[in-house]
């Protein structure tokens, strides 16, 4: 079964992003933050990462840059949910090691589309 | 794939309200001279979470308002901004602004657009320092964005060398090809030059590069696309594939790399499907059916309570408690002898604990703290007090007290007119209160506190208080009282709550004219509470709302009547006395009063009130008198007997069958029979008739 890590501190979007994810076959766990991302992500291995950039505690690019650290974690797809289409914070994120992005707002279709891209 | 996206409205409002609270608070603890960067963090995160779910959701009139807001607070964020006054108090009718949007959409009626529109260019006009022009830009930008399709074209042909660290992105090349090969047919061919010597190679880097050709009629951009997150990790050149050229180039480029190693792959769009088409049977849980039960449930408001998690484990395992007993019992019962009657007792009195302390827990469920009351009033000190040109500080303590769910929501509208009253009528002008030598600035407190069973909720300000004489002069000026009408202080601030009575000099739009004060006391008391005024003149004015903790149980105390039930709440009780013959009075006109101490009380007699007639005692000798207190008021109630003391849960007596004077409930007691809880107010109301 394919695992999904869904980060998002917007407990709606959570559950938009867990629910498609879910209806579509992935097993996803959701997490409402950085820190609580980087706990369960050491817990339990994922194949890929979803994750809002703007969260309080720890938010998505260092997430993302503390993740790719991890050696489980080396190569695994990480998506950053972003609304800010300023080319600043993609570049910071794909700088930190995200794989791509989905710009926000996007609907489930469109997120599956991407999700699926990445996974195969 | 469609999903019903109305399932995670309710959720969105939800913590998005949450959002707007989180932001108003922030923009009120915002300290113009010396700006904390994570506080303007904060507003901004909540505005920009709410942009990012309204987007999502379909609600693109909020999406566009709060883009403004965003836009605003994103230059205060990184320092290109000024944090002024004038642009907080923009932004907080902004919040009131969105707040109402919301709350329109929510229950789906119309939103003011006028409204949205004034603020939203306010919006503008302090970001742009004029109204928007960013609109017409982006048509334009979208108009630019599809590139026509060349008809010659035939196919593209795509050189593409990845840099070292691509893998680490997560990006899988292979996985782009794969997408490729949906578009057309492609071919790749890979140029291993770049591989290194076996002992030199690093297997996490990726020395590979490909020549991608792929044949079909589309546009450029969806290669683009397709390369989008790549293209700052990868040299790329995307070039036309004519009908000729198609063929010539591909054939040069397999000799120029015929020689050396290379190898060639033929990706077709078979290969790429089963893994998708792997995954869509599961994607269709969401029928029409489904869609519509969904969008009728988000339809009728769902009054929902947020609850600590520590609680509901502490019910978990309360009841894995119960659970335990309840199968120690039935052992017990099962082959039942005599000798098994102290492990009987023993299991039926551990029952007793656990049921107490289930009804504890779940109780405790319904508690919320009174910060849900209290976050309102920061705002709303700090817009009155600007408008009244006054300097106050709101101090609130006790945030944290608990109190039941519908106390906590029905709470909020005298506290605030309580509120308001002390900023309008409490607190004086600043020039006023330095010529009485107080400090400039006053001070509003708010204060919970837990007393016995009871929750004390106190609004204190140390303003003017209030003049005796001059609410005794209104009173009578409005025919309220006779002018020889003597008062204790007591009883002169009790004018206050008197309908129709109003002391402000002039009325002014913060705190109306007077309707108020009676409407507060009624609400208090029909919470089962009671509202008091303490003051002194020149010093302030406290008033203090005692309200019970929970309206759902009741501590109270069993009595006997002839064979009927009744339940006092043990609150009420002051004292229950033996009267003798000499206690007692009949006084003309007022009925049967007796002596206890230096003071003369009504008594009640409950048989005749209730028409009891298997009441045992009828001479006032022979039973008990209970001395009971409503609203600072008392009377004794003439009684058989006094039985226990037990919590008992209120039933609704009006609900169910209609309004009784003296009666403010039912319960059902351990026999199952039922007892009236009695309305202490009411019956000292009706004993001094």
């Amino acid at each position: 079964m394919v695992s999904i890590l869904a980060v998002d501190d917007s407990a709606s979007m959570r559950q938009m992003v867990s629910f498609t994810l879910k209806g579509a076959g992935y097993t996803v766990v959701e997490a409402v933050d950085g820190v609580d991302a980087l706990d369960k992500a050491k817990a339990q291995k994922f194949d890929c990462v979803v994750t809002d950039v703007n969260m309080p505690n720890k938010d998505g690019i260092t997430l993302i840059a503390d993740l790719r650290a991890l050696a489980d974690y080396k190569f695994i797809p990480m998506l950053m949910l972003t609304t800010e289409s300023g080319l600043d914070k993609k570049q910071a994120g794909k700088a930190a090691g995200a794989t791509g992005w989905i710009v926000k707002p996007f609907n489930p279709n469109q997120l599956l589309k991407t999700i699926k891209k990445v996974l195969g | 794939m469609s999903i019903d996206m109305a399932q995670f409205h309710q959720v969105f409002f939800e913590e998005s309200f949450e959002g707007l609270d989180i932001m108003e608070t922030g923009l009120l603890n915002l300290d113009m001279g010396d700006v904390d960067a994570e506080e303007i963090n904060t507003i901004f995160r909540a505005a920009h979470s709410i942009k990012g779910g309204s987007g999502t959701f379909g609600f693109t009139s909020v999406a566009d308002f709060t883009h403004v807001m965003e836009t605003l607070l994103d230059e205060m964020r990184d320092g290109r901004r000024q944090i002024t006054q004038p642009a907080v108090d923009v932004l907080l009718g902004s919040v009131d602004c969105l707040r109402e949007m919301l709350t329109a959409i929510q229950d789906e009626q119309d939103v003011d657009e006028a409204k949205v529109t004034e603020y939203k260019k306010q919006l503008e006009i302090e970001l742009n320092g004029s109204e928007s022009i960013e609109t017409t830009a982006i048509e334009s930008v979208e108009a630019a964005a599809k590139k026509p399709v060349d008809n010659a074209q035939t196919g593209w042909c795509i050189a593409f060398s990845p840099h070292a660290h691509l893998l680490k992105t997560g990006n899988d090349p292979v996985r782009m090809f794969r997408e490729l090969a949906t578009l057309g047919k492609l071919t790749t061919t890979v140029d291993l030059l770049g591989v290194p010597d076996l002992f030199e190679l690093d297997a996490e880097e990726c020395h590979l590069s490909w020549q991608l050709d792929i044949i079909g009629h589309f546009p450029e951009d969806e290669i683009d696309d397709i390369f989008n997150w790549v293209e700052d990790d990868c040299d790329l050149s995307i070039q036309i594939l004519s009908e000729q050229e198609g063929l010539d180039g591909q054939a040069a480029a397999m000799e120029s790399i015929a020689p050396s190693q290379n190898l060639k792959t033929d990706v077709s769009m078979d290969t790429a499907k089963p893994k998708e088409t792997g995954l869509s049977p599961v994607t269709k849980p969401n029928s029409n059916k489904n869609k519509k039960e969904s969008e009728k449930s988000v339809a009728k408001t769902s009054s929902s309570i947020r609850v600590d998690t520590g609680k509901i484990d502490t019910l978990i395992n309360m009841v894995g408690e119960l659970v335990i007993t309840q199968s120690m019992l039935s052992l017990v019962g099962e082959h039942f002898e005599l000798n098994k009657l102290d492990q009987l007792k023993n299991g039926l009195s551990q029952l007793e604990r656990h049921t107490r302390e289930l009804q504890e827990s779940v109780m405790n469920i319904r508690m919320l703290p009174i910060s849900f009351v209290f976050s309102r009033f920061p705002r709303l000190v700090h817009d009155l007090s600007s408008k009244l040109d006054k300097k106050i500080e709101l101090v609130l303590v006790g945030e944290n007290t608990e109190v039941d769910k519908t106390v906590v929501e029905l709470l909020s509208d005298p506290l605030v007119h309580l509120v308001r009253n002390s900023l309008d009528h409490g607190v004086e002008m600043p020039a006023d209160r330095i010529a009485a030598s107080k400090p400039e600035t006053g001070t509003i407190t708010l204060e919970a506190y837990h007393r016995g069973g009871n929750i004390v909720i106190e609004v204190r300000d140390d303003g003017k208080g209030l003049d005796k004489e001059m609410l005794k002069n209104k009173a009578i000026e409005k025919g309220l009282i006779n002018e020889d009408a003597v008062l204790t202080d007591k009883q002169t601030y009790e004018l206050i709550f008197m309908a129709g009575f109003s002391t402000a000099e002039k009325l002014t739009d913060v705190s109306g004219r007077g309707v108020g004060m009676d409407v507060v006391r009624r609400n208090i008391q029909s919470l089962g509470g009671n509202i008091e005024i303490t003051s002194k003149l020149g010093q302030g004015t406290t008033i203090a709302i005692h309200l019970p903790l929970t309206l759902a149980i009741l501590d109270g105390q069993s009595i006997a009547v002839g064979d009927e039930r009744f339940i006092i709440p043990l609150g009420a009780i002051i004292e229950s006395v033996n009267v003798t013959d000499d206690m007692i009075n009949r006084v003309v006109g007022k009925g049967e009063t007796f002596r206890l101490r230096d003071e003369y009380l009504p008594i009640v007699r409950m048989h005749g009130i209730f028409d009891v007639v298997s009441a045992r005692a009828t001479k006032l000798t022979e039973g008990l008198v209970v001395v009971v207190d409503g609203q600072g008021m008392r009377c004794g109630l003439f009684i058989d007997d006094l039985l226990g003391q037990q919590q008992v849960v209120i039933k609704s007596l009006e609900a169910n069958y209609r309004k009784v004077e003296g009666v403010s409930g039912a319960t059902i007691l351990g026999d199952g029979s039922v007892a009236l809880i009695l309305d202490i107010p009411g019956l000292v109301r009706l004993s001094n008739q």
